[in-house]
C-alpha cells in the first residue's frame, strides 16, 4: 500500500507568555491509501493540533513547526498559504468537531456549497447546484432540493453534521479527517454519522482519519488506531491487534474508563486519575508515568522510546502489558 | 392517552418528587405548539436515582427544569415532600428551591467567568445569608476539598483557568452548597472526555452517599446512565416509552426504542459485529407529532393499531413499564 499522508517527528510549539507550550513532541505516523486511521488521546494530547498543523490551519509567528509532513510526496510545511489552500477540499477536507458553528448561520445552505465547488472546481453555477443535491443525497439527506434552501439553524445537530460531510466530499478529496465528528451529537445520530463515513469511504476510495477522545468510536471503523499522550504517540496498532493485545497501560486505562452496556456493572467506575502533565514543563521520565499504576523508578527517569513489537504494534512503555515482568 | 398511564407509579411513604400529567408546551409563532412534554407521571423515591434518557429534542431536559418551574409546567403537579411547586407563590418557591439544586450540560459557559472560584461556590451562601463570613469560607473549602479540588490552588482563579472536568466539579460543589435533597444533573459528563466522564460519575455518586441526595440523572447516552441510576425512563417526544429498574431495561427492553437506544451505543471491540441496524432517520418534529403511539413512524413493528390508539404504560416484568402495542417480549 502506498503512504498518502506522512507525518515525520513533527513538533509543534506555542510561544505563550508563560514561555514555550509543547503541543506536539515529534509525532509520526502516516496514512494509507484507502486506510482509515483513528486518533485517539484526551483533551490536550496534542490530536487536534496535530493535523491543523500539517494542514497549514495553524500557523504564524507563535507557532512552531518542525518535522516534515508530506502529502502524496509533497512536503506541505514549507508551501506558502497560498500554495496550501489548493491542497485544502481537492486532496485532503475536514469534518469539523461542532456542526453549529462551523456553517455560515446567515447563508443558505446551498450557496454555501456552490461556493466552494465553483471556486475549486471552476463549475458552472447550475451544475454546482445540481452536484450539491446530489451529493446531499449522497450523505442521505431526505428533500435535497428543499434543503438547499434552508439555513443551518433550521436543521438539527445530525444533519449540520452531514452537511459538512457533503462540503467535505464536494471535490473527492483523497483524505478526509474527521475531527471529532460525532462528540457533539446524541448517541442515536453519532451511529448514523459512523457508518455513513464508513461508507463513503467504502464508496469513493477515501482515506479516512477520525480524531476522538472515545476508543469506543474507533473500535468498529478503523483499520489502525494511534493512541496519542502529553503529544506523543504511546501506542500504534491495527484496531483489532491494539484492543485484543494492548500492551500501554495507558490505553488499558482508557478503555476501562469507558461506560459500557455489558459486563457487570460495580458501584464505581475505574478512572485514571490525576491530569495530564503540563505542556509547558519539561518533564522527565514517561510522561504517563505518574498516573501509571504499574511504574516504577526506570520510568519516572527515563523516557521510553516507541518500540516496535516485530509485527508493527508500537508501544512506548518499558513494562508492556501482556508481558512477564 | 397514549403513552401516558400511571401503572408504574409506586405508592409508598418514600416517595420524595411525584410529578403527576405534566405538559409543556412552548409556543413557537403561527398558532403553532411545540409539545415538549406531554402528560408525563413519574415518581422518585428518597436516595433513589432517576434517569432520563432520550435523544435530543425528546423533552428531557425541559421535564427536568420543570420540576424546578424553570419555566413552570402549563398544566400537572409537582409534588416535592408533599408539596405542589407549582402552586407555591413565589417567595416560598425560591425557597422550596433552594433543596433542589441543577448541575447543567455546558460547565464552562455555566460558571461566570468574571467571578473567582471562591465567589461561585459562595455565592449561594451569600445570597440566602447562611452563617458569617468565615463560616461561608470554611464551608466553601469544604466543598471544594469534598469535589476534589484543593482550595489554595483554586479560591481565588476564575473559571476559564480551568478544564472541562474541573468546572464540572465547581458547579456541582456550587449544587451542593445549600446542602440540598435533591440534585437534578442535566447531562453533567456530555461535554467531556471519556475519561472525565467516569472520575466525575464517580463523583457524584460519592456526593450522593455524603450528601444523601435523591438525584435525576438526564442523558443521552444509556451507557453512561447504567453506572448511576437506579430507575431508569425512556423519553420520546414529549412520551414515556419505558421506564423501569435498570437490570429489566438493560437485559431485556420491551419498547423497541429502549432497544435501539442499546443498540446505538458504541462498543469498544472492534470484532463485535452489530446484529440491529441502528435507528434510522430522526425523531419527527414536535409540532406536529404522530398520532397514537409516537415512536411508530420509525418502528420496526408498527401496526395499523399504532397509529389509531396511543398505548398505555403496563407492567410486562416485575418493576418493567412499557407504552408499547407490540412489546419485545
Amino acid at each position: 500500500m502506498t503512504e498518502l499522508f506522512a507525518v515525520e517527528d513533527l513538533r509543534v510549539q506555542f510561544s505563550t507568555p508563560r514561555g514555550q507550550l509543547n503541543a506536539v513532541r515529534g509525532i509520526t505516523l502516516s496514512v494509507r491509501a484507502g486506510e482509515c486511521l483513528g486518533i485517539v488521546g484526551e483533551s490536550g494530547s496534542g490530536k487536534t493540533v496535530l493535523w491543523r498543523s500539517a494542514m497549514g490551519l495553524l500557523r504564524g509567528r507563535k507557532v512552531t513547526r518542525t518535522g516534515s509532513a508530506r502529502l502524496e510526496g509533497r512536503e506541505l510545511l514549507t508551501l506558502t498559504p497560498k500554495e496550501v489552500r489548493q491542497y485544502w477540499g481537492t486532496h485532503i477536507a475536514m469534518v469539523f468537531q461542532d456542526p453549529m458553528t462551523a456553517l455560515n448561520p446567515v447563508r443558505r445552505i446551498g450557496s454555501q456549497f456552490v461556493e466552494a465547488l465553483i471556486k475549486r472546481k471552476g463549475m458552472h453555477k447550475d451544475a454546482a447546484m445540481a452536484r450539491t443535491i446530489e451529493l446531499l443525497r449522497l450523505v442521505r439527506m431526505a428533500e435535497p432540493e428543499l434543503l438547499v434552501r434552508k439555513y443551518p439553524a433550521q436543521l438539527s445537530g445530525g444533519m449540520r453534521q452531514r452537511v459538512m460531510i457533503a462540503m467535505a466530499i464536494a471535490c473527492e478529496p483523497k483524505v478526509l479527517l474527521a475531527d471529532e465528528p460525532t462528540t457533539a451529537l446524541d448517541v442515536t445520530v453519532q451511529a448514523q454519522v459512523l457508518e455513513l463515513l464508513s461508507d463513503l469511504r467504502e464508496k469513493l476510495g477515501m482515506a479516512m482519519v477520525i480524531v476522538t477522545h472515545d476508543l469506543g468510536i474507533v473500535a468498529g471503523h478503523t483499520d489502525r488506531i494511534a493512541v496519542l499522550y502529553a503529544g506523543e504517540v504511546v501506542e500504534m496498532a491495527s484496531t483489532l491487534d491494539l484492543f485484543a493485545n494492548t500492551k500501554m497501560p495507558y490505553t488499558e486505562a482508557l478503555l476501562k474508563s469507558i461506560p459500557r452496556l455489558d459486563g457487570t456493572s460495580t458501584d464505581m467506575m475505574e478512572v485514571i486519575d490525576g491530569a495530564p502533565p503540563d505542556p509547558m514543563a519539561e518533564t522527565v521520565g514517561c510522561f504517563f508515568a505518574p498516573r501509571c499504576k504499574y511504574a516504577t523508578d526506570k520510568c519516572r527517569h527515563e523516557h521510553p522510546e516507541l518500540v516496535d513489537d516485530g509485527t508493527g504494534h508500537f508501544y512506548r512503555c518499558f513494562y508492556p502489558l501482556g508481558k512477564q515482568s | 392517552m397514549a403513552g401516558s398511564g400511571y401503572a408504574h407509579l409506586r405508592d409508598s411513604d418514600d416517595v420524595v418528587l411525584a410529578l403527576r400529567d405534566i405538559v409543556v408546551e412552548f409556543r413557537v409563532g403561527g398558532g403553532r405548539v411545540v409539545n415538549a412534554v406531554s402528560r408525563i407521571s413519574i415518581d422518585v423515591r428518597r436516595g433513589e436515582t432517576l434517569a432520563i434518557v432520550g435523544e435530543s429534542g425528546c423533552g428531557k431536559t425541559t421535564l427536568g427544569k420543570a420540576i424546578l418551574q424553570l419555566p413552570a409546567p402549563n398544566t400537572g403537579q409537582v409534588m416535592f415532600e408533599g408539596t405542589d411547586l407549582t402552586k407555591l407563590p413565589k417567595e416560598q418557591l425560591r425557597s422550596a428551591r433552594t433543596a433542589i439544586q441543577m448541575v447543567f450540560q455546558d460547565p464552562i459557559s455555566s460558571l461566570d467567568p468574571r467571578m473567582t472560584v471562591g465567589e461561585i461556590v459562595g455565592e449561594p451562601l451569600w445570597i440566602w445569608g447562611r452563617g458569617s463570613e468565615a463560616d461561608r469560607e470554611a464551608k466553601v473549602r469544604e466543598l471544594l476539598n469534598n469535589v476534589g479540588l484543593d482550595p489554595e490552588l483554586v479560591l481565588h482563579r476564575r473559571s476559564y483557568e480551568f478544564s472541562g472536568g474541573q468546572c464540572q466539579r465547581i458547579s456541582i460543589a456550587r449544587s451542593l452548597a445549600l446542602e440540598p435533597r435533591m440534585l437534578i444533573c442535566d447531562e453533567p459528563v456530555s461535554a467531556l472526555d471519556v475519561s472525565i466522564q467516569a472520575q466525575i460519575l464517580n463523583l457524584l455518586q460519592d456526593m450522593k452517599d455524603r450528601y444523601g441526595l435523591t438525584m435525576v440523572f438526564i442523558s443521552h447516552d444509556l451507557a453512561v446512565v447504567k453506572a448511576v441510576s437506579n430507575r431508569i425512563m425512556v423519553m420520546y417526544l414529549g412520551k414515556i416509552c419505558e421506564v423501569g429498574s435498570p437490570d429489566a431495561i438493560y437485559s431485556k427492553p420491551a419498547h423497541h426504542y429502549t432497544s435501539a437506544l442499546l443498540d446505538s451505543v458504541p462498543v469498544p471491540d472492534p470484532a463485535y459485529q452489530r446484529n440491529n441496524v441502528a435507528l434510522q432517520g430522526e425523531p419527527p418534529s414536535p409540532v406536529a407529532p404522530p398520532t397514537g403511539c409516537r415512536f411508530r413512524t420509525r418502528c420496526p413493528a408498527a401496526s395499523p393499531l399504532c397509529a389509531a390508539e396511543e398505548p398505555l404504560l403496563r407492567e410486562v416484568a416485575p418493576d418493567q413499564f412499557v407504552a408499547c402495542h407490540h412489546p419485545r417480549l
